[in-house]
């Protein structure tokens, strides 16, 4: 029989939303009562780990992951991505269905599930196409993707842009109780769009993207989601038009849930001032307006979690002009210390961090037994260094890509370990 | 009792007695067609015409075949694409049959509110064979009689209707006329196949959330037809999937009552909807309902022009 004393960790549970100081113990993966008699250590088979100091979150998910498996495995391989999510605190992944061959059939899906279990480092969650091929012309064979173990439907990278498929692909979803993740966008609107369309894309002399395509999308999702009375989330919503769209949905009663990405509360368009292509990603970095509005809806609600988006692409194709340059940045090493910031400036607690970064996560995708450190939950925690002193390099970054426009930022804040099913699993 | 409508139009408009004449009637009718003259004089001298704007062999004959097992002098016209090429609209082409006096009309269109539409230009007894995706009266009128053939009291009987509700005519007529009569019914569906609205004049009506929800306990089951357009048109990922998790299985259908009736308007798509072991070990009533078919149609065009008639 495993088991498992963390000692001494101040516990932040956002189920119960509790923060006090006590030890978890962890029993053949699960995450049980203190036993009457407290284990000391080996002379009761426990292993004992000391979290002196430190913080002990339910195990973090990242339910918008892009790994490159199967067929670009030069950007990212599943198990370089685990390696990534490791090293940023995730004990859980979900991975977009862009890869080649999509992830439209259960062939793929439960290829997937087959390598993360031989793998066996974090938990891995597939989420299917919503259309064959992502082409978005007909629609995935939704059921079998379920039965295959999808825990979720988008066709992230593309929009739907067909409404009467998107309408009819969430109902057909509702009937498997699969959530559907929208990439929303008008795509005709973006149009050739590399950036934000504004003051930097005019200095840049570089077509913009709308704002408002953006806006659209996320609009008529919203609508279509509210109209059938089926859930839906919206990925990485980046502006002040989106998060007020879905700010008003929801004060309706639409089932609509939300997430943003860090670098949409952490950078502006600003950062793409010396065509710096790290920067360049769909949705785009936006204006000083929308970040403090991403920032807002952290705070308010609005928005329910907060997902990496992680998209690797090889440094060639990065080494390249603004236009030609594919969109995307990583985001695993990075996401949980540009969250603790919001912690450090007094923008939110633990306990909110807990929610956005894992209760909310796996109540969205139906994860059961995850999200929260409490008895009969599964044993997934991440365990961070508040106060950790660190900087971002190249040369540290565990993900096979290096696409991130944090290279080089300080931060303070790092998980310390992450522990998945009860396994302790270190970065190295 | 009697009816006092010229027109069988849907079921929504009939009362449960109503409803209760028409099956009465039929099972009256039924005893012709087990006799060895299988004709009756009823409706001598009456001209019915059938127009079917939607090929459909089986409703056709049922129709032309109850109109001869009662002497009436019928005539078919399947109005081809060649017809709709020579741009005659439906109201023309009514008020030239109707200057020819026929007594009744029986209509199938591809059009839902066709025959409704059709019933107020002419004088002639109108019998919806079928109007789009709205209803299917006399199919309704031979389920019920099949059902209640078996089953004495339509109270407390659990009535699952399972498959594309959204676009059915049948279940829409099936709904109304089972929950007029006191049955309960579940409908289960991809939901995108489901109806939005699911109020049917206060009948007790609701939404399974799984097929087993829906089957079990079950006294009938109705399975619907799946039509491989579906898919073209994203309400079914497609026909592979749809019988993967659509279709009435040996395994489902031991989880409904005892002695559970499966019905199927026809024409099945086997192996789809449902298991073609379910047909082939004769655990359906499909052949039964094409009999009563037969009978229901008499009674409906007895009751339109054959009774008016004795009482006029
Ligand atoms: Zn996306």
């Amino acid at each position: 029989m495993d088991k498992l004393l963390i000692k001494n960790g101040i516990v932040i549970d956002p189920l119960t939303k509790t923060e006090v100081k006590r030890d978890v113990y962890i029993e053949n993966g699960i995450i049980k009562d203190l036993p009457a008699k407290k284990p000391t250590g080996a002379k009761d088979g426990v292993k004992i780990v000391s979290a002196d100091g430190l913080i002990v979150f339910p195990g973090l998910i990242d339910m918008h992951v892009h790994l490159r498996e199967p067929g670009y495995e030069y950007k990212e391989t599943i198990k370089s991505g685990m390696k990534a999510a490791i090293s940023g605190g995730f004990a859980s992944i979900c991975c977009m269905p862009n890869t080649n061959p999509a992830n439209d059939s259960e062939e793929v899906t439960r290829f997937l599930i087959e390598k993360a279990k031989n793998l066996d480092l974090i938990n891995l969650f597939p989420i299917g196409a919503i259309s064959k091929g992502l082409k978005g012309a007909s629609l995935a064979d939704i059921g079998k993707l379920k039965e295959a173990g999808a825990v979720a439907l988008s066709d992230d990278g593309n929009p739907v842009e067909d409404s009467a498929l998107m309408g009819r692909a969430l109902l057909y979803a509702d009937t498997f109780n699969l959530p559907v993740i929208s990439h929303s966008e008008d795509i005709k609107l973006r149009g050739k769009g590399v950036i934000n369309e504004g003051a930097v894309s005019e200095r840049l002399g570089v077509i913009g993207m709308p704002s408002i395509a953006e806006d659209i999308g996320t609009a008529r999702d919203v609508i279509l989601a509210g109209y059938y009375g089926v859930k839906l989330h919206v990925a990485h919503v980046s502006t002040a038009g989106s998060v007020n769209i879905i700010k008003q949905a929801k004060k309706t009663g639409a089932k609509v849930t939300c997430e943003t990405c860090p670098h949409y509360f952490s950078l502006t368009e600003e950062s793409l001032l010396d065509y710096n292509t790290n920067a360049k990603m769909n949705p785009p970095l936006r204006t000083e307006m929308d970040k403090r509005a991403v920032i807002e809806a952290i705070q308010d609600g609005t928005i329910d979690v907060i997902a990496t988006d992680h998209a690797p692409h090889a440094k060639d194709e990065k080494d390249d002009t603004l236009d030609a340059a594919p969109f995307g940045i990583i985001g695993l090493e990075t996401s949980l210390p540009l969250t603790l910031r919001l912690f450090h400036d007094k923008k939110i607690s633990l306990i909110r961090i807990a929610e956005l970064m894992s209760l909310n996560p796996a109540k969205i995708l139906n994860i059961s037994g995850r999200g929260s450190v409490s008895n009969g939950y599964i044993g997934d925690i991440t365990v961070v260094d508040l106060n950790k002193k660190w900087q971002f390099t190249e040369r540290g970054i565990k993900s096979l890509s290096k696409n991130s426009p944090f290279i080089g930022e300080k931060f303070k804040g790092k998980s310390s370990f992450v522990i998945a099913g009860g396994k302790i699993l270190k970065e190295n | 009792m009697s009816f006092q409508k010229k027109d069988l139009i849907s079921i929504k408009d009939l009362s449960a007695s109503d409803i209760n004449y028409f099956v009465e009637t039929a099972k009256e009718f039924k005893k012709i067609s087990l006799k060895d003259i299988k004709k009756v004089p009823t409706l001598r001298g009456k001209t019915v015409v059938n127009i079917f704007y939607e090929p459909s062999t089986r409703t056709r004959t049922s129709f032309e075949i109850a109109q001869k097992r009662l002497s009436a002098d019928s005539l078919s016209i399947a109005i081809s694409q060649s017809s709709v090429v020579k741009g005659e609209s439906l109201k023309d082409t009514l008020l030239n049959l109707e200057a020819m006096k026929p007594d009744a009309f029986v209509i199938r269109h591809s059009e839902s509110g066709a025959a409704h539409f059709i019933s107020k230009i002419t004088k002639a007894s109108v019998v919806n064979a079928g109007d789009g995706i709205n209803e299917h009266p006399t199919q309704c009128l031979l389920d019920i009689m099949t059902v209640a053939e078996a089953k004495k009291d339509f109270k407390s009987l659990k009535v699952a209707i399972i498959g594309d509700i959204y676009h059915s005519r049948v279940a829409r007529s099936d709904i109304y006329g089972f929950s007029k009569l006191g049955a309960e019914i579940y409908l289960y569906a991809p939901h995108s196949l489901l109806p939005r609205i699911t109020e049917y004049g206060g009948g007790k009506v609701f939404i399974a959330k799984s097929m087993e929800e829906a089957v079990k306990n079950a006294d009938v089951i109705i399975m619907l037809r799946i039509q491989k357009e579906r898919a073209s048109y994203y309400f079914i990922p497609s026909i592979e999937e749809y019988r993967n998790f659509f279709r009435l299985t040996p395994e489902l259908l031991s989880k409904a009552d005892k002695k559970v009736m499966v019905l199927h308007p026809g024409p099945v798509n086997r192996d789809v909807e449902i298991s073609g072991s379910i047909i082939n070990e004769n655990k359906t009533h499909i052949f039964k309902q094409v009999e009563n078919g037969v009978a229901v149609r008499m009674a409906c065009l007895y009751i339109l022009i054959g009774y008016q008639k004795l009482n006029g």
